[in-house]
């Protein structure tokens, strides 16, 4: 097996192949590609993390002083845009999704590099469009762009900031369709279904949702702009138009957008809990079924985001029970993970301290979500900091850190180094009480009734310690997200360098190089094995003792 | 692989059903048949639809079963956005 | 279940420069070419599905206004335009059978027909809504008027508003439509142009194949636009 050597006498790489900007925003290599798009994510992270800590800033005291009331709308609607369209959706799918899948199948390369490469360029067009909205006076719609009020009284850039969620929800569709014609078409000699990993699978469902529902909030948006730009009474009361009309087919896509935001995630859990378990997943086919089902599932759902908004009673219990539906398929994949860990073999390292505040947060997050699915309970805790409370826990203390689980758990191999261990777990401890401290307490204040998406809250001084424990909570949270930036950024120049495998895992991404050739493999490879045969890796390895 | 070619004669008959079922339409949209009407105008719809999917798309020759199912799958989802929205607008006047 | 291809076949890669360097076999590339368009078909769907759920909700709501706006259309440009659009459909299938048993002039042939019935319709299309335009039925400007009464009820006058709502999404299916019957002539004159020069043959007629579900997309999606908009309560 020759391994390409470089003048420098370096081994070639997908880093080192060719160097230029050129060679990097006219690739078609899916690992170059994800790179292109970690840029991204993390720019817009930080820009989405800055609005959050202003809105923490302001509610620090129950006047509202720090900023003007139509700010602190903006404020909000650019904290949720931003982090929704430009972070959480394409984060793990495009960063992690394109980099492994490929890989984890056996391939060379995506089935459409060149629509990959398009998917990006669209992202970056959708996130030019959103910078400029912010910079040229930003939103203030709430990310939901409710009408009337988004296409009748607002004069704020309304219309640019639809064109950005438009343009970026092409990009997810053309990744979607990718990933879903990349697992049918792609897969190496041997590597069936039932022997894909659980990351792969969990891509696949997602990729469902994305080339399904976004195109439904797609044309809504369009119709919003039409109505807008040509004063139209599709959404509009005075003219004859129902509101709620908008809000529906704007959350029979945003809801199943949020099951585009967890799904990958919890592939990701998938692989780590089983790597530091050194266990098989328990139920493998149940857990890929669940895959499926939560995402067949997440859209009969969406009207439960607007049970006080006027619809029909009949509607709102149909809605509600369908609502306990989802959460089913969820609880099985949190028992099954919890059963792969029971007698595993359990090690600490940062990946994996990630995926167990994963479990523990998705849960909370997840089983108040049946609260908010009981109409008695929503009416009462709707539009408050409980539903704040519910889906933050779910999107940053479930989504946000499987994807710095999954950053860490395949950083050596995108990267070729080691991520410095102990600093690895001082941030995830950071980020694990920094969350806690910022959002447990929202739960209590939307009891309490504070209201969302108000700037002062001086009808209600008793909530100011609340608010205070909570932006102390995203002061430390703040810390434990920069300190990975940090310290991969030191990595790629002074961390150790990794091995093909630091952490023994299965998988086809382990048996290549870190990092990989730009083809990934030097033949095709011809899998004979099942998925998470960590029992008969590690029984060869007690065979053939190996020098770590 | 071999791909299945269809003859001329299917697709030039299979136009002219698609003809006469334009013409069809056109005409039972004159009649007054009550709720029927949209029913009706639905079905032969539906009809051209599924000629124009199955021939001159050649699903009906399709090598796999994966083609339909995606098809299937869309349909599915997108009459569930009809189903669900009207399970509202449907019920908003009941007491 | 479609299994995965067989190992490399390294001769046919290099000698066949269709093949793309990712791709095992041509067959695999053309599988995979294939389930890409179907499913850039859903996505589409969908996206007309939006709108086909407004249209159902106001038709619901203002079923009186909806049929007095319907009854507005012209309703012979409408039938042509329908049957032109079959037309095309048969042709497009005509050309794509033509590579497949290597017919390679006459593809250019049922493309150039294609594009001429699809300019036909657009042209058509156009005169309509010049005809909107002329007859102030063009929603959200100030002189919209329809006049008249709902069908069938000669005491019921239309309401201008939902009146607008009904054009408003006319104007908003069709458009859409018809940027999509744009896409597709942008698209079939490459297609003429490549056939032109032989690129199409038994052994590799994927682009036309593809491009050709497009077509018959954006077919269906008319027949279902016709009845629904301009067949509203045609009857005395």
């Amino acid at each position: 097996m020759a391994t390409a050597v470089l003048e420098t006498g370096e081994r070639e790489t997908y880093l080192n192949r060719e160097y230029g900007i050129k060679s990097w925003l006219l690739t078609v290599d899916h690992k170059r590609i994800a790179l292109l798009y970690l840029m991204g994510i993390t720019f817009f992270f930080f820009v989405g993390g800055f609005f959050a800590l202003l809105i923490r800033l302001e509610l620090l005291t129950p006047a509202g002083d720090l900023v003007q009331a139509d700010t602190y709308n903006k404020l909000f609607t650019m904290h949720g845009q931003v982090m929704i369209f430009f972070f959480l959706i394409p984060a793990v799918p495009a960063v992690l999704g394109n980099f492994l899948i490929p890989i984890m199948i056996g391939a060379k390369d995506l089935a459409f590099p060149r629509i990959n490469l398009l998917s990006w360029y669209l992202y970056i067009i959708g996130g030019i469009l959103m910078v400029y909205t912010i910079l040229n006076g930003g939103v203030d719609t709430g990310w939901t762009f409710y009408t009337p009020l988004s296409t009748e009284f607002l004069k704020t850039n309304v219309v640019t900031a639809a064109l950005a969620v438009f343009v970026s929800g092409f990009s997810s569709i053309l990744t979607g369709l990718n990933f879903i014609v990349t697992t049918h078409r792609m897969r190496a000699p041997g590597m069936t279904w039932n022997r894909l990993p659980l990351f792969v699978w969990a891509h696949y469902a997602t990729s469902i949702i994305q080339v399904l529902g976004t195109p439904v909030v797609a044309i809504a948006i369009v119709l919003v702009a039409l109505e807008r730009v040509l004063h139209l009474g599709i959404f509009n009361p005075a003219l004859g138009g129902d509101p709620l009309l908008f809000q529906h087919l704007f959350w029979f896509y945003s809801h199943p957008a949020v099951y585009i935001m967890i799904l990958p995630g919890m592939g990701i859990i998938s692989e780590i809990v089983c790597c530091f378990s050194r266990k098989r997943v328990f139920g493998y086919k149940a857990m890929a079924l669940a895959l499926l089902g939560i995402a067949v599932v997440g859209f009969l759902v969406w009207a439960h985001h607007m049970f006080v908004a006027g619809i029909s009673l009949y509607a709102a219990l149909i809605f509600s029970f369908l609502s306990y539906f989802v959460a089913v398929p969820s609880a099985i994949k949190v028992f099954n993970w919890t059963s792969t860990m029971y007698k595993g073999s359990i090690t600490y390292q940062t990946p994996m301290l990630y995926a167990f505040g994963f479990i523990g947060l998705f849960t909370i997050g997840g089983l108040t979500g049946l609260f908010l699915a009981c109409l008695g309970i929503d009416v009462h805790v709707t539009d408050t900091y409980f539903v704040v409370a519910h889906f933050h826990y779910i999107m940053v203390g479930g989504m946000v850190m499987a994807y710095l689980g999954g950053m860490h758990f395949w950083w050596p191999k995108i990267s070729g180094r080691m991520y410095p261990e102990g600093w690895g777990r001082l941030a995830a401890l950071l980020v694990f009480v920094g969350f806690n401290l910022t959002f447990f307490p929202q739960f209590i204040l939307g009891y309490m009734g504070m209201p969302r998406r108000y700037w002062d809250y001086s009808h209600s001084p008793e909530f100011q310690i609340l608010n205070v424990l909570s932006t102390a909570g995203a002061t430390i949270l703040a810390v434990g997200y920069l300190l990975p930036m940090i310290y991969f950024l030191w990595s790629m120049r002074y961390g150790k360098p990794a091995p093909d495998n630091p952490w023994n895992a299965t998988g086809l991404e382990w048996m290549i190089p870190s990092p990989p050739t730009t083809y990934n493999f030097e033949e095709q490879p011809v899998v004979t094995w099942e998925a998470y045969n960590y029992d008969e890796v590690d029984k060869r390895r007690e065979e053939v003792p190996v020098a770590h | 692989m071999a791909e299945h070619i269809s003859s001329v004669k299917l697709y030039v008959g299979i136009w002219l059903a698609l003809m006469v079922f334009t013409v069809l339409t056109v005409f039972a949209a004159t009649l007054d048949l009550g709720v029927f009407n949209p029913i009706v105008a639905l079905a032969i719809a539906t009809t051209k639809a599924v000629l124009v999917v199955l021939f001159f798309m050649h699903v009906k020759y399709a090598h796999e079963k994966l083609t339909k199912l995606v098809i299937v799958t869309a349909i599915f989802f997108f009459l569930i956005l009809l189903s669900l929205t009207m399970a509202d607008y449907g019920t908003r006047l009941w007491t | 279940m479609h299994t995965s291809p067989p190992a490399t076949v390294e001769g046919e890669a290099h000698q066949n420069p269709a093949l793309l360097h990712h791709f095992a076999t041509e067959e695999q590339q053309k599988n995979a070419a294939s389930l890409g368009m179907w499913i850039f078909l859903i996505t589409e769907i969908m996206f007309f599905g939006g709108m086909f759920c407004a249209y159902l909700v106001y038709r619901f709501w203002y079923f009186g206004d909806f049929a007095a706006g319907s009854s507005s259309l012209n309703l012979t440009l409408g039938t042509v335009n329908t049957i032109v659009l079959i037309g095309s459909s048969l042709t497009v299938a005509m050309a794509v059978r033509c590579a497949q048993v290597g017919k390679q002039k006459a593809i250019v042939v049922y493309l150039l027909l294609t594009l001429i019935l699809g300019l036909a319709f657009l042209g058509i299309k156009a005169k309509e809504y010049k005809d909107k335009f002329d007859e102030h039925h063009i929603p959200g400007e100030a002189a919209f008027h329809l006049e008249g009464h709902v069908p069938r009820h000669p005491d019921i006058p239309v309401n201008q508003q939902h009146a607008q709502i009904y054009f408003s999404l006319y104007f908003a299916m069709t458009g859409m439509h018809a940027l999509h019957m744009i896409i597709g002539v942008g698209l079939f004159m490459f297609l003429t142009y490549k056939a032109h020069k032989g690129v199409y043959r038994p052994g590799y007629y994927t682009p036309l194949e593809n491009s050709g579900l497009f077509w018959h997309f954006v077919d269906i999606v008319w027949i279902y636009l016709f009845p629904l908009l301009y067949l509203i309560d045609r009857h005395p």
